[in-house]
């Protein structure tokens, strides 16, 4: 089994970004970047999907599917989040600034 | 059973750190976290080789269950505090299983590491050596709390199926939860006649659990029956520990299985009924 893999920018070996779409970007506040925020996906019914913890340079990865999407971000500096439309297959970026 | 007897808040945690008798136990679905830093005094459980069997898929046995108690110096009269990462997944497997193996004073710690974090609670590196034990566990498997294959296809609208995972899993969009590759090959979909109430709903976004009247409006409207027993799963039985854990624990029904096989055992089985779409 999967465990959950490293929040890291660099895209796991194998990753076909022709078939999979992953929602990857950066939590940040104040322009700096915020590591150990728990990072939440939102199905397009705000229902919640999934959840990550961002990396120390603040990244954080999903591997979802075309839709909309909320990222939410909570962390000791406050939350935020930011919404994300994924037309088809690719990687889309998101930056979460929190507050 | 009162909700006290399963949760613990982080205040209660935070002043018994070092009570005798007490053990904080971490398991994290991101084995790593606990080396990062865990809470003083804590031992780490690795979900991957130590509540499950290396080799046979399967959780670990009586016997492997005694010596891994033992050797992270768990007595029989110790009251066990579990806790972890991404809302307490898989340190809710771990309570099913000790449920399962009799032992009796274990509870979760309400919010796991993600409130600890967000509390800005203290966090070490430090590990602790506990003196071995000779642990004891108090019965068989208790197969009342435990589904197997043949026995969630029998179920198929006559009891409740409570399918845990993430609408888009449900309804065979995708086959893992998002924050994992999608790579399995098995089928996609659900179990005819479940009935798709995500674990998520039964927390708060601090990953402590819902109140009690919260969770009982928020089965009863999904079309819970409380009369009739039930069978909870998601994709590897960790999630739907957390609803067992709610459904058993904290509600209190008396007939509530987790199917630990969950759907990359169901998904995978030849000749067995799959329903596509939301089912709504």
């Amino acid at each position: 089994m999967c465990g959950a893999p490293d929040q890291a920018v660099a895209l796991p070996p194998g990753t076909d970004l022709s078939k999979e779409t992953v929602l990857a970007g950066r939590v940040i506040a104040g322009g700096e970047p915020v590591g150990g925020a728990f990072v939440r996906l939102l199905d397009g019914t705000g229902e919640f999907t999934a959840e990550v913890v961002s990396s120390a340079s603040g990244d954080f990865r999903f591997f979802a599917a075309p839709g909309t999407w909320t990222v939410r971000a909570l962390s000791r500096a406050g939350n935020g989040q930011y919404e994300l439309v994924a037309e088809g297959p690719g990687l889309h970026q998101a930056e979460v600034a929190v507050a | 059973m009162s909700r006290e007897d399963v949760l613990v808040t982080a205040d209660w945690a935070e002043q018994n750190l070092d009570t005798d008798g007490v053990v904080f136990l971490e398991v994290d679905e991101d084995t790593t976290a606990y080396d990062g830093g865990h809470l003083p005094g804590a031992v780490k459980v690795n979900w991957t080789d130590e509540l499950q069997d290396p080799v046979r898929r399967d959780i670990v046995t009586k016997e492997q269950f005694e010596a891994l108690l033992s050797a992270k110096g768990v007595g029989n009269d110790d009251k066990v505090v579990l806790y972890g990462g991404n809302n307490n997944w898989f340190a809710a497997y771990a309570y099913w299983e000790f449920k399962l193996y009799g032992h009796q004073n274990v509870v979760l710690l309400d919010g796991g590491r993600k409130k600890w974090e967000l509390d800005g609670r203290t966090l070490t590196t430090d590990v602790k050596d506990r003196p071995k034990t000779s642990f004891t566990a108090a019965k068989d498997a208790d197969v009342s709390i435990r589904a197997f294959r043949d026995e969630v296809v029998d179920a198929i609208s006559a009891k409740n199926l409570v399918d845990v995972r993430s609408p888009d899993e449900f309804s065979g969009k995708i086959l893992a939860p998002a924050h994992l590759p999608q790579e399995q090959s098995q089928r996609p979909g659900h179990i005819p006649s479940a009935i798709n109430i995500p674990w998520s709903k039964a927390a708060n976004e601090d990953g402590t659990f819902k109140s009690n009247d919260d969770l009982e409006k928020l089965y009863g409207e999904a079309g819970y029956d409380g009369s009739k027993a039930t069978i909870a799963y998601c994709r590897i039985g960790e999630r739907s520990s957390h609803t067992w854990v709610v459904l058993h624990e904290l509600l209190g029904h008396s007939d509530v299985k987790n199917y630990d096989g969950s759907w990359t055992e169901y998904g995978s089985l030849i000749g067995v009924p799959i329903e596509l779409g939301s089912g709504n």
